[in-house]
């Protein structure tokens, strides 16, 4: 049995994506800046994407540029309005502690510049709070930048909310929205928002092509200077058949979200009615308010790298927020920003689902995870101590 | 997954010398929950001999399997012999571990010592005190609760 329970991460290619992609290979291979017949079919071609982008997210074809995926959008949002506050003098951003790198790396930078950061808590269940974001606003904020859902515990944020109080008080707001695009309804009129980045791989499109949303009249700024491609702000040959990929898998996404956010819902309820039985073992986020594919737990008295390469072993490819997992020393940001201790952390497990899954995956993973936490736990010299009281439960 | 030796992965997967000895000579725990690696390491010593030995790994797979390698490269050996056991041995018995899970065959090498450094004090032996330095897991101790 093979199940692929790690969707956050990256997605399999979806059929209609790689023939769109083969499609505009043999088809749009001409450059779309050069003048011959070639080059502007390519360029009719790009124009079609960047309408049916705008058009599926609730924007104007003219504020949709084609990125390398969400770390360029999220990165190139953000310098932007905060570059451009910073000339009249605004320099406060605020954002949240449970962004991802590609927002919080670029937040550090620029702090490093001169720009004071304050990150919102989340509290126990993983959703910032409106006001808090409303009481930190001030006349030197130049950007306010939310996540739309969390990619490690799926927790959708209140950014409507907070976009609309951003949008009264005339301070920019970015949402990161990579892991929320087509698996939720995603509106950027709706959402009040600015900026908005999303990446194609997470919704089957292809790897390194994303989308950033930007509000007309809104500042950008290059990251890669060179030709006058994406109306000059993103120079470089556009990877046409990559964006024609992401944009079939996109339509695809999108055509039908209440059914596949129904499909996949079910799935990820019972998965967490199952693994909910472990003892001493708690869900991660906020049980309503999260994706419909996202499942994240921790057990107390194991840890996450080992749970995996067992996992792996029976055929199930999760993620963990552990340290191990990542190289570094410290367990996930973004699970000590829920509360969760250093001890329990290393614990973690993450199954993201897409409507690829099946209940037969669902039930595998219920009855091969608690066998393979049972075993680690059985040789856990914490697990031991827990239970024979010389250190005390946590969860 | 490549990110470890076969020999690694054997010994996460197929663990030898898993488990507790019950009154046993010598007891070493090393390591911190918070970082994410506790090793205990239970021996059963005869006659200046390691007769057994168990262990117990909250850790990731290279913890467990440093574990597992470290107690077979000191099972029926004299305890000169085990306090000898460096971590890069029990690394290179691994065919290697990636540089940053070193740490992984150091904690295996501090529980052995510090279960025989247990053994030593409980019987009032003595030792030469040179051959137990400071555990080098400071990045854990340094850390803040």
């Amino acid at each position: 049995m093979f199940v692929y329970a790690d969707n956050a991460a990256t997605t399999k290619l979806r059929p209609v994506a790689r023939e769109r992609y083969l499609k505009t290979c043999e088809e749009f291979f001409g450059n779309p800046s050069s003048l011959h017949t070639a080059g502007q079919r390519a360029k009719e071609e790009l124009t079609r994407c960047r309408e049916s982008v705008a058009r599926i997210l609730g924007a104007e074809a003219n504020e949709i540029y084609f990125t390398s995926g969400g770390s360029e959008g999220d990165n190139q949002a953000i310098l932007s309005a905060a570059h451009f506050g910073a000339k009249k003098g605004k320099k406060k951003i605020v954002s949240t502690a449970i962004e991802h790198h590609a927002v919080l790396h670029t937040l550090k930078k620029l702090q490093k510049e001169g720009f004071e950061v304050v990150l919102l808590p989340v509290g126990e269940e993983g959703i910032v709070k409106a006001e808090d974001a409303e009481k930190e606003i001030d006349e030197n904020t130049c950007l306010v930048s939310v996540m739309l859902a969390n990619n490690e515990i799926g927790t959708i944020q209140p950014v409507e909310e907070i976009g609309k109080i951003c949008r009264e008080r005339k301070v920019p707001f970015h949402t990161d929205a990579v892991q929320a695009v087509g698996h939720m309804p995603v509106n950027v009129k709706a959402l009040n928002c600015d900026y908005l980045a999303l990446s194609a791989h997470k919704f089957g499109g292809p790897r390194g092509v994303g989308a950033l949303y930007v509000r007309r009249g809104m500042p950008l700024e290059s990251l890669i200077e060179g030709g006058a491609q994406e109306r000059g702000k993103r120079a470089g040959t556009e990877d046409l058949p990559a964006v024609a990929a992401m944009t079939a898998a996109l339509e695809e996404a999108t055509r039908d979200l209440p059914a596949y956010m129904k499909k996949v819902s079910a799935l990820r309820d019972t998965l967490i009615e199952n693994l909910s039985r472990i003892p001493h073992c708690a869900l991660n986020g906020d049980r309503k308010r999260r994706l419909c594919g996202n499942v994240s737990f921790c057990f107390e008295g194991i840890e996450g790298e080992s749970l995996l390469l067992l996992l792996d072993d029976e055929g199930i490819c999760a993620s963990s927020g552990s340290a191990c997992t990542s190289g570094s020393l410290d367990p996930s940001h973004v699970l000590l920003a829920i509360g969760r201790v250093h001890d329990v952390a290393h614990g973690s497990l993450r199954l993201t689902l897409n409507e690829e899954n099946t209940e037969e995956d669902v039930a595998y993973m219920s009855e091969k995870i608690p066998q393979v936490v049972a075993y680690l736990r059985g040789m856990s010299p914490v697990w031991r101590d827990l239970n024979e009281g010389r250190r005390q439960f946590i969860l | 997954m490549s990110l470890y030796s076969e020999k690694v992965m054997d010994h996460f997967k197929h663990p030898r010398n898993v488990g507790v000895i019950e009154n046993a000579d010598g007891v070493g725990e090393v390591g911190n929950a918070k970082c994410g690696d506790i090793m205990k390491i239970y021996l059963k010593i005869d006659d200046g001999i390691i007769s057994d030995v168990k262990f117990e790994t909250f850790g990731c797979g290279s913890a467990i399997a440093s574990s597992s390698m470290a107690t077979e490269l000191i099972k029926g050996k004299p305890l000169s012999d085990a306090l000898t056991l460096t971590n890069k041995a029990v690394a290179e018995a691994l065919d290697g571990l990636p540089a940053y899970k070193m740490h992984c065959s150091v904690l295996a090498e501090e529980a052995i010592k510090a279960a025989i450094l247990d053994y030593y004090k409980k019987n009032h032996i003595a030792y030469d005190e040179s051959l137990f330095r400071e555990t080098s897991c400071a990045h854990c101790e340094d850390r803040p609760e």
